[in-house]
């Protein structure tokens, strides 16, 4: 943002600004002065906030008697090598991309093209219908409906698959996926799609040429959001699963506890910072590849 | 070992008329919404026992590398080779995997109850003993017998557990698994502290008083926790059981007798007064930790870095907690420095059956799973678990209390501290009610416990508890004090 | 320039970047309903298998005794609407409710918004490697899973040597048995901003600088042009915010890892309410009807979200 001082003409300027009271523009200077100060006082409290928390993944994954308090390690790798050959931790986070992977896929291809046709399209009862399922997203992903998922997936035969806890996973982010996603479609402009239209396009084609690359933004921010909630569910995979080596880190890292439910801290923190690495990675790459926006840079 | 027979032949007689009324009450309940399950489909015993290839397998809470490590790699290392090979030689193909499961128990046995109940999950369950009960209730488990066949009851297996032992993989008189462990409640203490308090080495308290002077004098030293008694509901189950329940059996009261649960009794009422003193009256007590999240496992840190005087635990805390070699708080001069001794009725004789010292022991059991497509070979599984040879391998590397005289004999006597708890602890300890409205009634005991420390006084406490426990079972399933 | 006549506001989402373009004629690819229909229909079938069956199927247990072990588990009685009498006549739920509606206003609506607004604002003139840095961090909180985030903040809070008493000079300080209720607001603050940053920071880029460039000229300041020209703007971007950061935090359970609802219930919020009736408690019928309340309390206050947006148009 330039500064205030900077000499240009405002065309289009609004009447009911202009009729601001004089006083206002004499204080302008002190109130910038003053905004400074809080808005570098406002980055400071939150890189101070942002950052303490996080302070504990740094130091006790390579302490070698890690504890809740923040100290300075004795420094060692120990922990990282009993991780290696822990005979569930490493598999158990490919696990993870595999099953962050297939939801992603599958609520990134529905999702995109249901909200494109939800946003183009007035449906009857669209808006009532898209509420409807997100309340209800919030009640079924909870404990409550434990049994009845467990039920029919053992109906289902889905028992032990990990595309049944996909599937269970990407029905439950997919209300939210829409939401969030009808709202991108609906700030794409519509003249790309009329030009493509007038060339013959038929609407799937509009879809994935014209719409999804300038979407594509907001899809990247939506895939790392589902992969969050993927990521971090333990309930779902548990109970779903039963071979050892098809359980996601979530559930893995549950494991670390002994008999009498103590935590061993060394462990839990060191694949802490392994089942936290490759999400930060995986926003990196978007980051960098994408853009990470809600709505694209593009306006109409 | 007679006084506990009987006891628990009492137990079971309740239990039995409770069972009974139940049927009536639950046959009443299907007809009136129109029967929701099915007629009780009685086991093909013999099913399978002819076939040459078989695939089983069985669960545990236990997982290589993480919770109950020990115990997953006995199944990896001898269970699952050993028993493979003993097939072989009779001509017959077992395909045998464990499933692993690292989870807090309420989880394992959510998982365990939806898989009970579509009919499907491992051939042999792990599961504890606690749950016996109400997953026999549920009919999601069948008492062996009736899985595998009267052959069962000749196992020799049988001879070498106490009634009591074999008390925790029971339920409604009837043997529902074999018990894969057992423990029992002592108090533990630091020498140093109490040499540093003029206190003895040998300490043996007679009464509560005689651990409260102790406190007393371990304060006046200088000691900054004198005693951890578990309360609140952070610790969860460990309030009750290593807490709550072993004073209400030394003031004689059981929180489940005669077909009905403990009230407002006078011996709640002590039990609380005692916290009340520790606590809130004298601070002997740390308050606060009895509040955190990490309460449990800060107690034991505490205690390992010789910042407690006196802890009520299991033989848990002297193997996986404060052990050297592999605890989570260990401690390198455990052996000189820790004592223990058996917990003292309130006043000499005024525990359960008139015991001048109590406990309170679990234990985890295996069950055969009723849906087994090979229920033979599934016991033969159950059996060869829980055979002589496999436990003393088992306990090789890692001590622990077996359910066998026989290998408690050969392996224990290495093992003071086990030894005393198998010699001297087992014989007068008592076990919960295995009883679906257990896990609740134990909340509202930690509830009254949580209330005391925070400063509520004992009679409203008490009074909290009487209300929250007749919503739970209903006022006419509690008894009147 | 825009004034933002659109009149489906009230809708999130819609919008338009201009409100040249009357809504008839939103269909531009030419799609019609039938199309419209398939492109909908593979979304609605996953949804409708796994989620509203089991949805539906729970709002049933909701009325039975259903238990997970013991008698009522193999044989559960239909109770009616006594799960809900019970509930609602329950003290314990009334303060659980309580704690959540103070949770969600705190920790959601004003926390989580709040931060979220004011850093995507002050994040847009600040110098871009600050800026990256703050971003960063704040999405990390937001992307690392919960379960290791309980841990961090257990290491924040502790009472011994936690971090936070450490620099306060306040060692012995039980941060999480003694405030709890501050303690899961500001540890959820913490896990959620990031949506929000980047909701308000995209809506912001879609005010049109010129006219906030405008405003100052003549004198406004940093209030009166927020007042005036960006709230207008991104009116629809604040009611879907504040909107899914309701549901968010209104059933969000990872508290349930920092203080599990204690001490004496003082953090219970009802996700945890329901965790302990439901597994701990093993009632699982009573649990799914307390799902369905906070369902209908949900729909309420979604429903006046919407009705405050129109009324403001």
């Amino acid at each position: 943002m330039t500064t205030t001082q900077t000499p240009v003409s405002a065309p289009g300027a609004r009447p009911d600004v202009t009729s601001l009271p004089r006083r206002i523009r004499s204080n302008r200077s002190v109130m910038h002065y003053v905004g400074s100060v809080l808005k570098a006082l406002m980055c400071a409290l939150m890189l101070a906030f942002f950052a303490l928390p996080l302070l504990w993944l740094a130091t006790a994954p390579f302490d070698s008697a890690p504890s809740l308090s923040l100290a300075w390690p004795e420094w060692t790798l120990k922990n990282f090598k009993v991780l290696i050959d822990n005979p569930y931790a490493l598999r158990s986070l490919a696990n993870s991309i595999i099953l962050a992977l297939g939801v992603t896929v599958i609520v990134l291809v529905f999702g995109s093209i249901a909200s494109y046709a939800l946003s183009r399209v007035r449906i009857p009862g669209r808006d009532t219908l898209l509420y409807a399922l997100l309340l209800l997203s919030s009640i079924v992903t909870g404990t409550a409906a434990m049994v009845p998922t467990f039920q029919l997936m053992n109906q289902l035969g889905l028992i032990d698959s990990q595309l049944g806890v996909i599937l269970v996973m990407a029905a439950g982010v997919m209300p939210t996926v829409i939401f969030i996603l009808k709202d991108f479609m609906d700030s794409v402009p519509r003249s790309y799609e009329e030009s493509a239209r007038l060339a013959g396009a038929g609407p799937l084609r509009i879809l994935i040429d014209v719409v999804v690359p300038i979407a594509r933004p907001g899809l990247a921010t939506i895939a790392v959001w589902a992969v969050v909630q993927v990521w971090g569910n333990f309930l779902i995979p548990y109970i779903l699963l039963r071979s050892p080596d098809k359980q996601p880190a979530a559930v893995v890292m549950y494991t670390f506890y002994t008999e009498g439910g103590q935590p061993n801290l060394a462990l839990i923190s060191t694949f802490s910072l392994l089942f936290s690495v490759p999400v930060v990675a995986m926003y990196f790459f978007v980051n960098r590849k994408f853009g990470f926006r809600f709505h694209g840079g593009i306006k109409s | 070992m007679t006084t506990t027979h009987t006891l628990e032949h009492d137990v079971t007689q309740h239990r039995k008329s409770l069972f009974v009324g139940s049927l009536v009450a639950l046959s009443l309940a299907l007809t009136a919404c129109g029967g929701t399950s099915g007629p009780e489909q009685t086991i093909d015993t013999t099913k399978n026992a002819e076939a040459t290839k078989v695939t089983l397998s069985f669960t545990s809470n236990a997982i290589l590398g993480g919770k109950n490590e020990a115990e997953a790699q006995w199944y990896q290392d001898y269970i699952i080779p050993e028993f493979t090979k003993q097939q072989k030689a009779k001509g017959i193909d077992v395909t045998l995997t464990f499933e692993p499961n690292g989870v807090d128990d309420e989880k394992y046995k959510t998982k365990l109850a939806l898989d009970l109940q579509s009919k499907s999950g491992a051939d042999v369950i792990g599961m504890d003993g606690i749950w016996v009960g109400e997953f026999a209730e549920a009919g999601y488990i069948k008492p062996l017998t009736d899985v595998a066949g009267a052959d069962v009851d000749s196992w020799e297996g049988w001879d070498q557990m106490s009634e009591a032992v074999q008390q925790a993989a029971a339920f409604d008189g009837k043997r529902y698994g074999i018990p894969q462990g057992a423990d029992g409640r002592v108090l533990y203490y630091n020498k140093t502290l109490f040499e540093k308090a003029g206190l003895p080495a040998d300490w043996a308290p007679a009464s509560w008083d005689d651990i409260l002077a102790a406190a007393r004098a371990l304060k006046a030293a200088g000691v900054s926790v004198p005693i951890q008694l578990n309360a609140g509901t952070a610790m969860g189950e460990a309030t009750t059981m290593q807490g709550l329940l072993p004073l209400l059996v030394g003031t004689g009261t059981k929180v489940w007798e005669d077909g009905k649960w403990m009230g407002n009794s006078q011996g709640l009422r002590d039990a609380l007064t005692l916290y009340k003193t520790i606590y809130v009256d004298e601070g002997l007590g740390d308050p606060v930790l009895q509040q955190e999240t990490a309460g449990r496992d800060k107690s034991f840190s505490e205690f390992a870095s010789s910042d407690v005087g006196i802890l009520i635990e299991s033989d848990y805390l002297w193997r996986s907690v404060i052990n050297p070699d592999s605890g989570t708080a260990p401690m390198p001069d455990r052996d000189s420095v820790v004592g223990y001794t058996k917990i003292p009725a309130q006043t000499p004789g005024s525990g359960v059956d008139g015991q001048d010292f109590v406990s309170m022991s679990g234990g985890a059991a295996r069950v055969l799973n009723p849906n087994t497509e090979f229920p033979q070979q599934a016991w033969e599984l159950l059996a060869f678990i829980n055979s002589k040879e496999a436990f003393q391998n088992r306990v090789a590397s890692s001590p622990i209390i077996t359910p066998r005289a026989d290998v408690n004999q050969i392996v224990l006597k290495d093992n003071p501290m086990l030894n005393f708890v198998a010699t001297e602890v087992l014989p007068i300890t008592a076990y919960r009610p295995g009883l679906a409205e257990y896990p609740e009634v134990s909340l509202a005991l930690q509830e009254a416990t949580a209330q005391v420390v925070a400063g509520t006084s004992v009679d409203d406490a008490a009074a909290a508890y009487q209300t929250a426990v007749e919503k739970i079972v209903g006022s006419e399933n509690v008894a009147s004090s | 320039m825009s004034q933002v006549a659109d009149p489906l506001v009230a809708t999130p989402g819609s919008r338009k970047g201009t409100g040249r373009r009357p809504v008839r004629h939103d269909d531009v690819a030419g799609l019609g309903k039938l199309r419209a229909g398939f492109f909908v229909a593979p979304a609605l079938a996953l949804v409708g298998l796994f989620l509203v069956f089991p949805a539906v199927w729970t709002a049933y247990l909701g009325m039975t005794n259903y238990k997970l072990t013991g008698l009522s588990a193999k044989a559960p009685d239909f109770v009616g609407l006594k799960n809900f009498t019970d509930t609602l006549t329950d003290p314990a739920f009334h303060e659980s409710l309580k704690l959540t509606l103070v949770f969600v206003l705190f920790s959601g609506i004003l926390g989580q918004s709040l931060l979220g607004f004011a850093a995507a604002w002050v994040l847009r003139t600040t110098n871009k490697v600050v800026k990256s840095l703050i971003e960063f961090l704040v999405l990390l909180a937001w992307i690392i899973p919960s379960s290791v985030v309980s841990f961090l903040w257990v290491a924040l809070l502790d009472r011994g040597d936690g971090t936070l008493n450490a620099i306060l000079g306040t060692q012995g300080t039980s941060w999480l048995t003694e405030y709890p209720m501050q303690s899961i607001i500001l540890f959820n603050i913490w896990i959620g901003t990031a949506f929000s940053m980047l909701l308000f920071s995209s809506a912001l880029a879609s005010v049109p600088p010129s006219q906030m460039e405008s405003a100052r000229m003549v004198g406004a300041n940093t209030w009166q042009v927020l007042r005036d020209i960006v709230l207008p703007h991104i009116r629809g971007h604040i009611l879907t915010n504040t909107l899914l950061i309701t549901l968010w935090t209104f059933n969000t359970f990872t508290p349930y890892l920092l203080t599990a609802g204690g001490p004496n219930h003082r953090s219970e919020i009802l996700p945890v309410y329901i965790y302990k009736v439901a597994i701990a408690g093993g009632h699982l019928g009573v649990g799914a009807a307390i799902s369905l309340i906070m369902l209908l309390i949900n729909l309420v206050i979604a429903a006046v979200y919407l009705r405050v947006l129109r009324e403001r148009k």
